[in-house]
């Protein structure tokens, strides 16, 4: 499923990082120009982290950023930016790796998680990930 | 035994920290089952106990519930170990 979600136009690379919440913003670009979430899910999700603090962060370096279906998604999909220079969040969390998850029901996204879950636990295939450069490097994951 | 995993939402990050808390217990031989829930709903669900991060954790602790604060919720390694000095070891 990471393979027909995860697109091309869905990856982003960027060298300089800015504030988290702008890094998130960025990251969640292809989603809403595609149509999958509104505007109102980014600002959710942002609202969220600043009340409930970087629940988002599944380990360190990585992010997941999302909300719940009713938040402003119209169907589930998935967007990645990888950030050469670490995002800081409130206190000392960090991450370089932002996962964008929009999920249009509570089930329909599972199967992503579980095949993301499969990367992240695989030290090499993180590693991979986090060095991760073009497109190409990112599709030699799944 | 049940355990909750729990995060902002109960979508994302508690089902990815609930699906390695489940192959935790079956490597340690632990009879129980973990679900995953939001934060809102976990403070009205009842459990054995509670696993997420640092922020959730403080935010749900209320001087009843047990709760395993965990830093890397994909890690098994971690998860295991929280899991054995939480739970193994408080038995």
């Amino acid at each position: 499923m990471l393979e027909t979600k995860l697109t091309e136009e869905m990856v982003q690379f960027t060298s300089e990082a800015k504030s988290w919440e702008e890094t998130i913003r960025i990251a969640s670009a292809p989603l809403l120009d595609k149509g999958s979430i509104e505007p109102r899910y980014v600002e959710k999700i942002i609202s969220n982290v600043k009340e409930l603090g970087p629940y988002i962060i599944l380990m360190p370096n990585v992010a997941m950023p999302h909300a719940r279906p009713e938040d402003g998604v119209n169907e589930t999909g998935i967007s990645l930016l990888v950030s050469k220079e670490s995002v800081y969040f409130q206190g000392e969390k960090s991450a370089r790796i932002f996962l964008v998850l929009a999920s249009s029901d509570a089930t329909s996204h599972l199967e992503l998680l579980k095949e993301i879950s499969e990367i992240l636990t695989d030290e090499e295939k993180l590693n991979e990930l986090l060095a991760a450069k073009n497109y190409q490097d990112i599709k030699n994951l799944f | 035994m049940k355990i909750l995993a729990v995060c902002g939402n109960g979508l994302g990050t508690s089902f990815m920290l609930s699906l390695n808390v489940n192959k935790v217990l079956k490597d340690l031989n632990i009879d129980g089952e973990c679900k995953n829930m939001d934060l809102a709903s976990a403070k009205t669900e009842s459990a054995d106990y509670y696993i997420g991060s640092p922020e959730i954790m403080e935010q749900l602790e209320d001087g009843n519930k047990k709760v395993i604060p965990v830093v890397n919720m994909v890690s098994q390694n971690e998860i295991a170990e929280k899991v054995k000095k939480h739970i193994l070891e408080a038995e």
